[in-house]
C-alpha cells in the first residue's frame, strides 16, 4: 500500500523535475533539476527491490556525469546573454517535429494494448548476487563487449586529449 | 515491523546525529589544540576547564555574526549550498556498524541505523554527492574565487573517487560483500582488513584525505591563492556549515577506515577477558571510537605536518600514481586469491 | 664560496626511488611533529604571566622632577635633536617671578610631547639629556584605539609630585650617572644647597 502511494509520489516528481530541466531557463538550474530526476528514478529503483542498480545509477550518473555536465556549464558561464539566437524558421521547424513526435507516441499508446506480466516478478532479481551471476553467466558476451566498449571510448580520450602525434 | 522496532531505530538515528554533531565540534577544539601543541603552543585555554567550552563559543559567534548574501548572487543556490554539503554529509552515518548487536530482554538490536547490503556503495553514491554542495555554494557566490575553488573541489574529488572506488574493489574481492556490518564482522580477532591489504589502505587513505579537502590535499579553501575557496562570500552559519561539514566528513572518513581495514568494533583478544556478549557490545563500541578518534588524531596530524600540494602534482598524484597502483592492487589480489589455479595451471 | 660550515650544496640529481615515494620523507617528518606534541610549550600565559625583562627595560618615558617638585627639564632640546625618529618636540618658555617652586632653571619646556608610535624606545634622549630630567622606565606603552592618543604630553610624562607619584629610575641610573650625580659643584647638582636655603 505505501508503495504504490510512493510510486504515484515519485512519479510525479519524476515527472516534474523532468519538466523543470526543459523549463528553467538558467542551464544551472537545468542540471540540478536533471540530478534531482535522477534521484527519483534512482528511488523507483529501490521501490523494485534493485538496491544495486539505485546505488550504481546515483554514484555514476548523479555522482560524475552531472558533476561534469555542471563542471562545464560553469567553466563556460552560460546564461541568456551568451544563448545564440535563433531564427523564427528554426523555432517554428523544431515546434512542428516536436508536435509531430508527440503525435506519434499517442499514436502508437493507443494502438498497443496492455501488457500482461508472463512470468512473475522475481523480487530478487535486483539484489547484487543474483544480479552478478546473470551478468557473468547468461549475459557474459555482451557484458565483456560493452567493457571494450568503453576501452575504446578512454582510448579515445587519450588520444583527443594528446597535444601532438607524430 | 513493530512499533518498538521503529521508535528504537529512531532513536539510535537521534543518538548518531547528536554524536556526530558533538564529534565534529570538538573536532574544531581537538583541531586548535593538536595544532598548537605540535607548534609549541598551548591553544585555546580561556572558555572553561582547559578551553572545553570553546567550541560552544564558536558556534554562538557563528550564530550571531552578521548574514551576508551577495548582491549579485543566485540567493536560492547560495544557500542550497551549505545545506546539502551538511545534508550529505550526514547521510554516511546512517551505514556505518557502531556495534555489534546488543540484547536486551531477549530481543536483539543493531547498532547500525541500516543494514544495507550495498553499503560500500551507499557510502560512495554519498560521497560522490557531497561535491555538489561545494559547486552550487561556489558558483551561486558569484565570485572568481569561489569559483575556481568549487571547480578544483569537483575536479578533486572525481579524480579521487576512482582511485578510491578501485582501491575498495580489492577489499571487497577479499571480503566478498558490500555490507559494512559483514567487513565488521569477518574482522574478528587478527584477522584487520589492514594485514590482508596494506597498498589498498594507504590509496585509501591518501584519497580519504583528498575527498574531505584535508591538508596536503586542501586546494578548494587554500587562503593564500584563493582567499577561501568556495566559501569566500559565506558568512555566519552558512560558513558553519560547511565549516561543520567538513569536520563531520573527517569523523566519518575516519569511522570508515577504521571499520574497512582496523576491524571496526572489534578488538583482538579481548573476548578472552569478557564473556557477556552485551558488555562485548559496548566495549566494541568504545574500541571503535578509539580508533575513529585515533584517525581523526592522524588527519590533524598530517594537516600541521605536511605542505600544500601543487595542483597540477595533485592531478598527476591522482591519475598517474594512485589509479595505476589500485589497478596494480586489484591484480595482486585476484592473483593470491586464484592462487592455487594459477599453481595448477603452471603444474600441468 | 663557503660561507658556514654548514651550507649544503644544492643540485639538481634526479631522485631515487625511494626519495621518490615519499613516504619515508612523510613518515620522518611526521616524527617531528609528533616529537613536538611532547616538547615543553613556549606560550606565556600574558595577563597571569610576564616575561621576564631586563633590569634595564627601556619603556615609556618619564620626566623627572627633582627632590622639592620641581621640573628638572630646561627645554634645551637636546633630546629632540638626538632623537633618531624624530619623536621629540618641545615648546620653551621662561620661568616667571614665583613659579621657582615649579621649574627649577629659568627656561623650561611649555609643551613636551613624544610620539609614542614613532619612539623606538633607544634611549638616546636619556643619553643626550645634561639635566638628568629624561628617563625611560620599565612602564609599557599603554594601547588605544585612536593614533592621537599615542602623543604624551606633559600630563602623562611628568611624574607626580607627591612622593608615592614619584618614578623610581634608579635602575636606569648607570654608574657614570651616579658619579656624575656626587659633584656637587656642577650646577645641576646643587639641588641639596638649594633645599636647605
Amino acid at each position: 500500500m505505501i508503495t504504490t502511494y510512493l510510486f504515484g509520489f515519485l512519479s510525479f516528481l519524476a515527472i516534474m523535475f523532468a519538466l523543470m530541466v526543459v523549463l528553467s531557463k538558467n542551464p544551472v538550474h537545468s542540471v540540478l533539476y536533471l540530478v534531482l530526476t535522477f534521484f527519483t528514478i534512482a528511488g523507483h529503483y529501490v521501490l523494485l527491490n534493485a538496491q544495486f542498480l539505485a546505488a550504481v545509477h546515483v554514484i555514476v550518473y548523479a555522482g560524475a556525469i552531472m558533476v561534469l555536465f555542471l563542471f562545464v556549464i560553469m567553466l563556460l558561464n552560460l546564461n541568456e546573454e551568451t544563448e545564440p539566437h535563433k531564427s523564427v524558421w528554426l523555432k517554428a521547424s523544431a515546434t512542428v517535429a516536436a508536435g509531430l513526435l508527440l503525435v506519434v507516441l499517442v499514436g502508437s499508446l493507443k494502438g498497443a494494448e496492455t501488457i500482461v506480466a508472463t512470468n512473475k516478478f522475481d523480487p530478487n532479481i535486483g539484489l547484487i548476487e543474483n544480479l552478478g551471476k546473470s551478468l557473468f553467466t547468461d549475459f557474459l558476451l555482451p557484458f565483456e563487449v560493452s567493457s571494450i566498449l568503453l576501452l575504446v571510448a578512454m582510448v579515445g580520450a587519450v588520444l583527443l586529449g594528446k597535444k601532438s602525434i607524430k | 515491523m513493530t512499533s518498538e522496532y521503529l521508535i528504537y531505530k529512531s532513536l539510535l538515528v537521534v543518538l548518531v546525529f547528536v554524536i556526530t554533531l558533538v564529534v565534529a565540534m570538538y573536532s574544531t577544539y581537538a583541531e586548535r589544540k593538536i595544532a598548537a601543541f605540535l607548534q609549541d603552543r598551548i591553544g585555546p585555554n580561556r572558555a572553561g576547564p582547559f578551553g572545553l567550552l570553546q567550541p560552544l563559543a564558536d558556534g554562538v559567534k557563528m550564530f550571531m555574526k552578521e548574514e551576508v548574501i551577495p548582491g549579485t548572487s543566485n540567493k536560492a543556490l547560495f544557500i542550497l549550498g551549505p545545506a546539502i554539503s551538511i545534508l550529505f554529509s550526514f547521510l554516511t552515518g546512517a551505514v556505518i556498524p557502531w556495534g555489534s548487536a546488543v540484547n536486551i530482554m531477549g530481543s536483539e538490536y543493531s547498532l547500525q541505523i541500516a543494514d544495507v547490503n550495498i553499503g560500500i556503495l551507499y557510502l560512495f553514491g554519498v560521497v560522490s554527492m557531497g561535491v555538489y554542495g561545494i559547486m552550487i555554494g561556489g558558483w551561486a557566490s558569484n565570485n572568481k574565487y569561489s569559483l575556481l575553488g568549487a571547480i578544483r573541489a569537483s575536479s578533486q574529488m572525481i579524480s579521487y573517487e576512482v582511485a578510491m572506488g578501485l582501491s575498495i574493489i580489492a577489499l571487497v574481492m577479499t571480503t566478498g560483500t558490500l555490507s559494512l556490518n559483514e567487513i565488521a564482522a569477518q574482522q574478528q580477532g587478527w584477522h584487520w582488513n589492514i594485514l590482508i591489504q596494506p597498498l589498498g589502505f594507504l590509496i585509501f587513505v591518501i584519497c580519504a584525505f583528498a575527498e574531505t579537502n584535508r591538508a596536503p590535499f586542501d586546494l578548494p579553501e587554500c587562503e593564500t591563492e584563493l582567499v577561501g575557496g568556495y566559501h569566500t562570500e559565506y558568512s555566519s552559519m552558512k560558513l558553519g556549515f560547511y565549516l561543520f561539514a567538513e569536520y563531520i566528513n573527517m569523523f566519518i572518513s575516519s569511522a570508515v577506515i577504521a571499520t574497512f581495514y582496523f576491524g571496526g568494533y572489534n578488538m583482538p583478544l579481548i573476548a578472552r577477558f569478557v564473556h557477556d556478549s552485551n558488555a562485548l557490545a559496548i566495549l566494541g563500541v568504545v574500541f571503535l571510537f578509539a580508533k575513529i578518534f585515533f584517525f581523526i588524531f592522524c588527519f590533524m596530524w598530517v594537516r600541521w605536518t605536511l605542505p600544500r600540494f601543487r595542483y597540477d602534482q595533485l592531478m598527476n598524484l591522482g591519475w598517474k600514481t594512485l589509479i595505476p597502483l589500485s589497478l596494480l592492487n586489484i591484480v595482486i589480489t585476484g592473483a593470491v586469491m586464484m592462487r592455487h589455479e594459477i599453481f595448477q595451471l603452471f603444474v600441468k | 664560496m663557503q660561507l658556514t660550515s654548514r651550507s649544503k650544496v644544492v643540485s639538481n640529481k634526479t631522485m631515487t626511488f625511494k626519495e621518490r615515494i615519499y613516504l619515508p620523507a612523510i613518515f620522518s617528518g611526521m616524527m617531528i611533529t609528533l616529537s613536538h606534541l611532547f616538547k615543553k610549550k613556549v606560550t606565556i600565559q600574558y595577563p597571569e604571566q610576564t616575561r621576564p625583562v631586563s633590569q634595564i627595560y627601556r619603556g615609556q618615558h618619564t620626566l623627572k622632577r627633582d627632590e622639592i617638585g620641581a621640573e628638572r627639564c630646561t627645554a634645551c632640546g637636546l633630546c629632540a635633536i638626538a632623537c633618531p625618529a624624530e619623536a621629540i618636540i618641545m615648546v620653551a618658555a621662561e620661568r616667571k617671578k614665583g613659579e621657582e617652586h615649579l621649574y627649577r632653571e629659568e627656561k623650561y619646556a611649555a609643551v613636551y610631547e613624544i610620539n609614542m608610535l614613532r619612539c623606538i624606545f633607544c634611549g638616546d634622549c636619556e643619553e643626550a639629556c645634561p639635566k638628568e630630567a629624561i628617563f625611560l622606565t620599565d612602564r609599557k606603552v599603554d594601547s588605544d584605539y585612536q593614533r592621537k592618543s599615542f602623543i604624551y604630553g606633559k600630563d602623562i610624562l611628568v611624574e607626580g609630585i607627591e612622593p608615592d607619584k614619584r618614578v623610581d629610575v634608579s635602575k636606569r641610573e648607570t654608574a657614570a650617572v651616579a658619579e656624575f650625580k656626587t659633584h656637587k659643584e656642577y650646577d645641576h647638582n646643587k639641588v641639596l644647597k638649594r633645599n636647605n636655603k
